[in-house]
């Protein structure tokens, strides 16, 4: 007997039971189809502005740290101050996504963009968020041609921008907004959730920040205005 | 892998005189358990959210067929393949043909236990396809050619000054030639060795914390990154889980990750939540091109329906063992296993058999305190305590053992004879102590007076003094 | 000062096989203060033990027919009360396993699992009751049992009790709730690791300051007690209720007359 039968015969077996109904079928079809959350934290039931707030909270309490710019034209000199401050690279590898093409670069001559998916000589990376989540102050990357995912791993410095319409408040949220992208059961190659940058503790349990993913997490999140 | 479950007395004894090891597991109850109590407690749904989880489980684990084949056909749809493996064996084989097929000489792998359950690093190595653990700790082991000493932070036990060690040893092939010394250096030197290794591999090989049916996705959750630089860099990925990880939908597994971190390390949330659907798609610019589920059976189905299926509910975060007095003081390796600690005890006589783990579900005071940390609320004690019936029944119990219980349950079902017994033990006693109020040495029970004294019995029991004074109108 | 609520109510103490043997003046110490809270007591004589020993060592038989004994011998009592969690932990709450399916039995299991309280936690919720006049000048760190604290739910009541005694001060230890390493057969059976246990419970007790180390299990304290005799650590150890019952002069436990 080919090992699947094998296990769904013992599955089956030790359960007690033949295969499921077809009435019980359908109910773990619709349970499954209906999206239905568990208990989502109170913290997260608060005004968008808060949410905001939360979210920068949050990050900043893993490590990563934040700036709120007012709008997208300010991306390039923020992330200059950012570079200057941490005496960082000037060379920067940028996520192909549109959203970016208009940023105005003109302002900040120094800063080297070339965009695409990362190599392992990157040591900052731009990308934008596809959500965020003030809950814990996570970032939800989603990948796709234009948001190549190892812009998010590769480079030890990675900068995110983000607008404050993308923030809501749980990982439940964010589950509405990937199905109203990609369509209910469907999900790019690639979700990361980003809580921080990359840390291990497993010499004596000491943290050291950095362990093979950036060391370094900048978020970048743009005053648009009201949730999206 | 190998198992030496049965020497866990004797590793118990090294464990507890070796000084290295002492100071490793002292430190676990001042680190996890403290950041767990802090963050649950930020968290006031934290309780409710334990009951659902646990409820959840039982649910899946009630429809566990129809949700594993639910998940099969996402990942097919998603252009994926499955592979199903009843044994370890088969699986070791799976893997290695995928990696055959993708010529693979080096092969990167994120942390996972089922690899560790199956011996694969060996059998790869064996066959010709290097496999290199890229977790931190997991890194550390294979260089020192061990095994993890806890599921969360493998390399646990070893020293910083041993880590100085093996990597000076380990890399200087690579050309570092200092002796580090400070953590800092040691991640960075092991970060940049590493980094060329992800590049390289032609496989990378994940575990999965969970499968979700709707999409199709296989999740994985890492602080260090390391798991997607494995997963995301190489032509081809595979992840391997036990079957029991599958969990319905994205709002269930939302349920767990409020958990998981919290109940693993006291974050709210690891620093990577991974999920991984399909290969890549037709115009992403990475990504892996083949993407490979293997699924392993090996022992879990057994557990359905009977006394110990609530093991299955596991989600592998370590809280248990981070919480035990005995763990804390034996270490992992003692156990002689891939799962140390209560969740150790409970399942490895399951997955080893029970006469070779026969010290393990015994070795508890029974303190409950992995019971109440657990966050899918496993009732560890209960299900070791169902082992020890298992080989009290099937005389697995050694025979001095099993005579001690039964001569005392002889007295204890007889009250007159018992009171007799104890009128006897608590004069002589009392005799042996002398005013010392304490007797020294108990031939019989070596075990008490090999590490205490004896308080001596106040000298005429309770209930003979009970009736005196009834006898006597008090 | 007694509460009416437990006024003429017959309650039968469980002494406990430790107790009988060991310890005498925990269950007159408890006898007292149960008359003290109003309650009208009565010791069955066919006790012998609880079961636990062979429950835990996985004679699952032996444990059936002693719990039948003692649903017996305590039945129609309104409450049975043990100085001891341990003791009243395994007949609330592991009786019904022992005779899980058979539903004859289940009827009396849970009737009795229902009247059955650990002593502190019966003087404290069920009685109202609380020292009066009571005095020992001394300072006092508890000892949680992990039955009383994780079966049981006892945490506060002991504390509240002693709190009233006059003169007494509480200081808590490190990491209380940590196990002690006794576990019945556990510390006969995998010694080294129960010394290793009990070694790390007795340096945070000695690190509290406390003169006193209270509990509320006896187990646990000839634990405690043995090992620190055999340390020659300076730490009188008690039974809660003896300190309660204003016993606590006499000599601590493993303390030889003076």
């Amino acid at each position: 007997m080919p090992s699947r039968d094998k296990i769904f015969s013992r599955i089956r077996h030790n359960l007690g039971r033949g295969p499921l109904a077809e009435e019980a079928v359908n109910a773990l079809k619709a349970r499954i189809e209906g999206h239905v959350p568990h208990t989502i934290p109170k913290r997260t039931d608060i005004a968008h502005k808060e949410q905001v707030d939360l979210f920068q909270a949050k990050a900043e309490a893993l490590a990563a740290t934040v700036a709120r710019i007012s709008s997208l034209d300010d991306v390039p000199e923020a992330l200059r101050d950012y570079l200057t401050a941490h005496n960082l690279a000037t060379r920067i590898k940028m996520s192909p996504d549109p959203a970016l093409d208009n940023l105005p670069f003109n302002m900040t001559p120094m800063l080297e963009i070339n965009r695409g998916a990362a190599a392992p000589e990157d040591e900052v990376s731009l990308t934008p968020a596809f959500a965020g989540i003030a809950e814990t102050g996570t970032l939800c990357m989603a990948s796709s041609a234009e948001t190549p995912s190892t812009l998010n791993f590769l480079p030890e410095n990675h900068v995110v921008v983000i607008k404050a319409s993308q923030i809501s408040g749980s990982l439940e949220d964010s589950w509405a907004r990937l199905r109203q992208k990609y369509g209910a059961g469907n999900l790019p190659r690639t979700v990361n959730f980003i809580s921080g940058p990359s840390r291990t503790a497993d010499i004596e349990q000491t943290l050291i920040m950095g362990a093979h993913g950036p060391r370094r997490l900048h978020i970048l999140i743009v005053d648009d205005g009201p949730q999206d | 892998m190998q198992v030496t479950s049965r020497r866990f007395k004797e590793g118990a004894h090294d464990a507890l005189h070796d000084e290295n090891i002492q100071k490793a597991f002292s430190k676990v109850k001042s680190g996890f358990p403290v950041a767990r109590a802090k963050t649950a407690s930020e968290l006031p749904e934290f309780e409710d959210l334990r009951d659902q989880a646990r409820d959840l489980k039982d649910h899946i684990l009630g429809n566990l067929d129809y949700y594993l084949e639910y998940f099969e056909d996402q990942v097919l749809l998603q252009g994926g393949r499955v592979h199903w493996c009843s044994s370890y064996a088969e699986a070791r084989e799976v893997i290695l043909e995928i990696c055959r097929d993708a010529d693979a000489k080096t092969v990167t792998k994120g942390k996972s236990m089922i690899t560790e359950e199956m011996g694969l690093n060996d059998y790869l190595q064996e066959k010709g396809v290097e496999p290199i653990e890229t977790d931190l700790g997991e890194y550390i082991i294979q260089l020192a050619h061990e095994y993890p000493s806890h599921i969360v932070a493998p390399a646990l036990h070893k020293t910083k000054d041993q880590v100085t060690e093996l990597f000076h040893e380990s890399h200087e092939k690579y050309g570092f030639k200092e002796r580090l010394t400070d953590p800092q250096a040691l991640v960075n030197e092991a970060r940049s060795i590493l980094r060329d290794k992800f590049v390289a591999a032609d496989v990378g090989i994940t575990g999965a914390n969970f499968l979700i049916a709707e999409t199709g996705s296989t999740v994985i959750v890492t602080n260090e990154g390391n798991g997607d630089l494995t997963q995301s860099l190489p032509k081809t990925h595979i992840a391997v889980s036990s079957i029991e990880k599958v969990v319905p939908t994205l709002e269930d597994v939302s349920l767990f990750l409020r958990l998981l971190a919290r109940s693993a390390t006291g974050q709210e949330m690891s620093v990577y939540t991974t999920f991984s659907t399909g290969p890549k798609r037709m115009e992403d610019i990475d990504g892996p091109t083949n993407f490979h589920v293997v699924l392993v059976d090996s022992g879990r189905s057994d557990l359905l329906g009977s006394d110990k299926q609530d093991l299955l509910r596991c989600l592998k975060c370590g809280a248990c063992m981070n919480h035990c007095p005995v763990y804390q003081a034996v270490g992992g390796h003692s156990y002689g296993w891939v799962y140390p600690g209560p969740i150790g005890a409970a399942l490895n006589p399951h997955m080893v058999g029970l006469e070779e783990a026969r010290h393990l579900p015994n070795a508890s005071s029974f303190c409950g305190r992995c019971e109440e940390v657990c966050p899918v609320r496993i009732p560890l004690p209960k299900i070791m305590r169902h082992w020890r019936e298992q080989a009290f029944e099937t005389q697995v119990t050694p025979k001095p053992e099993r005579w001690g219980i039964g001569i005392w349950a002889f007295f204890a079902k007889r009250p007159k004879l018992y009171r007799l017994m104890t009128r006897i033990s608590a004069r002589s006693l009392k005799l042996m102590a002398g005013k010392k109020g304490v007797v020294r040495k108990l031939p019989l029970m070596k075990g008490w007076s090999s590490v205490r004294d004896f308080p001596a019995p106040e000298g005429t029991t309770f209930m003979d003094q009970w009736k005196k004074q009834q006898r006597e109108g008090k | 000062m007694s509460a009416s609520s437990v006024e003429n109510k017959k309650v039968a103490l469980f002494v406990t096989c430790l107790v009988d043997l060991n310890r005498p003046s925990v269950g007159f110490a408890a006898v007292k203060l149960l008359e003290a809270a109003g309650c009208t007591i009565m010791v069955p004589e066919v006790q012998t033990c609880c079961g636990q020993i062979a429950y835990n060592s996985g004679d699952k038989e032996s444990a059936k027919t002693i719990a039948t004994q003692v649903i017996r011998a305590f039945d129609g009592f309104d409450y049975v009360v043990a100085p001891s969690g341990s003791c009243a932990g395994m007949i609330r709450h592991h009786y019904k396993e022992l005779f899980d399916g058979d539903d004859t039995m289940m009827v009396v299991v849970e009737d009795l699992a229902n009247r059955t309280y650990e002593l502190t936690s019966f003087l404290h919720d069920i009685c109202g009751y609380k020292p009066d006049g009571v005095q020992l000048e001394t300072t006092v760190t508890y000892h949680d049992s992990c039955s009383s604290l994780r079966e049981m739910k006892v945490r506060d009541q002991p504390r509240a009790l002693l709190g009233a005694v006059e003169g007494l001060e509480i200081k808590e230890s490190e990491d209380r709730e940590a196990c002690c390493g006794f576990g019945g057969t556990f510390c006969l059976k995998y010694s080294e690791i129960s010394e290793s246990m009990v070694d790390t419970k007795i340096d945070n007790l000695l690190a509290s300051g406390a003169e006193t180390l209270a509990a509320g299990d006896l187990g646990c304290l000839m634990n405690i007690a043995g090992r620190l005799k055999r340390r020659s650590a300076p730490l009188k150890a008690m039974h809660v209720a003896e300190i309660l019952a204003g016993m606590g002069d006499k000599p601590g436990i493993g303390e030889g007359e003076n």
